[in-house]
């Protein structure tokens, strides 16, 4: 069993200082895009086109981009779509992804073959391809990417999760359980998903920046947001027909998604490691 | 050898069945049908009569396995149909546009082996130096920042401050460097760090600290016995990335203006141009299979263990 306190997991969990550093930057954007309404200085759908690609100061901190919109604006409300996108995917995913993984590994039997020769199948070929053809039949859009990126995304849950329990299952404490007469939901969720959970935690954290990072480029190529709907992606692909005047207008949120996908990688190497170290 | 190129194509060769049957069957169960999206493509208005002579045209009244196993048949003889849009063959335009994608891809091959191999050797060799620094530095960004946005940066830097470079479009072999190093540097990235690990791993085991007793250079001894054993998960990882690569050249494309696959897929989907888009993803899983194969047998050669599927000689 994972035997860490909470206190223990933060002590720790601090000692990645970078790790923490990181935590406060994504949990500085998160609140950023909760609390855009009160924080953003303009309307973010705004167009002046009097205003337009302003230098940094004034009424626009960051200036405004070829519509006279305020960047900080559209950068804030854009972390609803881009950050909640990637956190939908994850989440359902890995909601679906467990309950299968589960069932499949506990049960075994023949569900459970079919299951892996599908991820055979599905797993090694390139996820963009996937998830383009889902595009390409159900049409662009923001909801039919965010159903393509979870069509594509859960059968890794199904087997990561799958291995994860086959190994718990074998352990004397679920045989203990068995013996006992516990019942099989009760043993999976008393006993099977608290020991998988940690896991599943790293997991989706170093997931998250991937899927924002793929989530943005299906925007970039225009299949996601449609404006002018504030997103990160959507942004720079606005800005890039003013790379020669206003390179700025593609840099801000190019960067925030680098550094989002960094903190995040970062963070869930810092909770491997501390993972890690109360196994051994 | 052969037995073993036999058992790796039993398990790659369903990849193709699989991927083809997924189109067909998500084509065929959605919203908007294939005969509507002809109409659509073609700018007939879809009368119930139009849409009926479509539907009996392409086959599209009868059961979804019969048309599965029609354009099988159809595609094992070359024939991928038409494209709904241009009304030229499918294969003729995928023919037209994927040396582009191969050519971009192999570039991106180039600058992945020149970037990934000298910089994972060092910072292993060097661990914790400046070298291992600045390389871990890089791996980070260029895995973590949206390739993208890293091919404009490039754009930013090379063709427009220093003006080395042109900016798009294809020609000369100036136009390949920066969409190849764009799609090149993600991969690059884990590569480096695949590889750097990969050394510090095996510089640990104890043939190498025999080679060393032996008295060996330690050149030798990190160059000859840990170099090509970190180097087996590398060629490994390869046959994939490259199906991956070639995928990728999507957004690389659509950055640089390179009239490509990726571009070629894009309109396609934009237009719901389905005989495009089943051709395409036809192609992909064979060439998908093809890449991966080879390196399996590349590995086959560099790790005799592989080749001859005895357990007791590993590890």
């Amino acid at each position: 069993m994972i035997g860490l306190g909470f206190d223990k997991f933060l002590s720790r969990f601090v000692k990645h200082k970078a790790a923490v550093l990181c935590l406060f930057f994504v949990l500085a954007v998160i609140a950023g895009g909760i609390f855009a309404p009160w924080l953003a200085p303009n309307d973010p759908n705004k167009i002046e086109l009097k205003l337009k690609l302003l230098g940094p100061g004034g009424q626009f901190p960051l200036g405004t981009d070829h519509l006279g919109r305020c960047i900080l604006s559209r950068l804030l409300y854009g972390t609803r779509i881009s950050l909640g996108s990637a956190f939908l995917v994850m989440s359902f995913s890995l909601t679906i992804g467990t309950a299968v993984g589960i069932f499949s590994a506990y049960r075994g039997g023949r569900i459970d073959n079919l299951l892996m020769r599908l991820c055979d199948i599905f797993l090694s070929f390139p996820s963009l391809v996937l998830v383009l053809v889902i595009i390409g039949v159900l049409g662009s859009g923001m909801v039919n990417v965010i159903i393509g990126m979870i069509l594509v995304q859960w059968l890794w849950y199904v087997r990561i999760i799958r291995s994860l329990v086959l190994s718990i299952k074998e352990r004397t404490f679920v045989s203990a359980a068995k013996v006992a007469g516990t019942s099989d939901m009760k043993i999976i969720f008393r006993h099977i998903l608290p020991n998988v959970l940690p896991q599943l935690i790293v997991l989706s954290t170093l997931d998250l920046g991937s899927l924002i990072l793929h989530f943005s480029g299906y925007s970039f190529l225009g299949f996601g947001v449609q404006p002018p709907t504030p997103e990160w992606g959507a942004m720079i692909e606005e800005g890039r027909r003013f790379i020669r005047s206003a390179p700025e207008l593609m840099f801000y949120p190019g960067m925030l998604i680098t550094l989002i996908v960094i903190s995040f990688n970062l963070i869930g190497d810092a909770l491997r490691d501390v993972l890690d170290e109360s196994v051994t | 050898m052969r037995a073993y190129i036999i058992k790796r194509l039993i398990s790659l060769v369903p990849v193709v069945f699989g991927i083809t049957i997924l189109t067909f069957i998500l084509i065929h169960m959605v919203p908007v049908d294939p005969a509507h999206a002809y109409m659509t493509a073609t700018n007939t208005p879809p009368t119930e009569r139009a849409v009926a002579a479509v539907r009996a045209e392409f086959g599209l009244d009868r059961p979804l396995p019969e048309q599965y196993f029609t354009w099988l048949g159809k595609a094992l003889r070359l024939d991928l149909g038409k494209s709904y849009v241009s009304q030229e063959p499918v294969l003729e335009e995928l023919k037209h546009s994927f040396p582009s994608t191969l050519l971009l891809t192999l570039a991106a091959v180039g600058w992945l082996i020149l970037l990934a191999l000298p910089l994972g050797f060092l910072s292993a060799v060097f661990k914790d130096s400046i070298v291992d620094h600045l390389s871990r530095a890089f791996t980070f960004v260029a895995a973590s920042a949206p390739p993208f946005w890293l091919g404009f940066l490039l754009i930013e830097l090379f063709a427009l401050k220093l003006g080395l470079l042109p900016v798009m479009g294809k020609g000369s072999w100036q136009h390949l460097i920066l969409p190849s190093l764009t799609l090149a540097l993600n991969y690059a990235a884990s590569y480096t760090r695949l590889l750097r690990s990969g050394i510090l791993e095996n510089l640990k085991q104890p043939f190498i600290l025999y080679a060393r007793a032996r008295g060996l250079k330690q050149k030798l001894v990190i160059g000859k016995h840990a170099l090509k054993n970190a180097l087996l998960p590398v060629v490994n990882a390869f046959g994939m990335s490259f199906g991956y690569m070639l995928a990728g050249s999507v957004i690389v494309e659509n950055i640089f203006a390179w009239p490509g696959l990726g571009r070629l897929i894009t309109e396609s989907i934009f237009n719901r141009d389905y005989p495009m888009i089943q051709g395409y993803v036809a192609l992909m899983a064979v060439v998908f299979v093809l890449s991966n194969l080879l390196a399996d047998i590349a590995s086959a050669i560099i790790d005799p263990r592989i080749r001859i599927g005895d357990d007791r000689v590993g590890v």
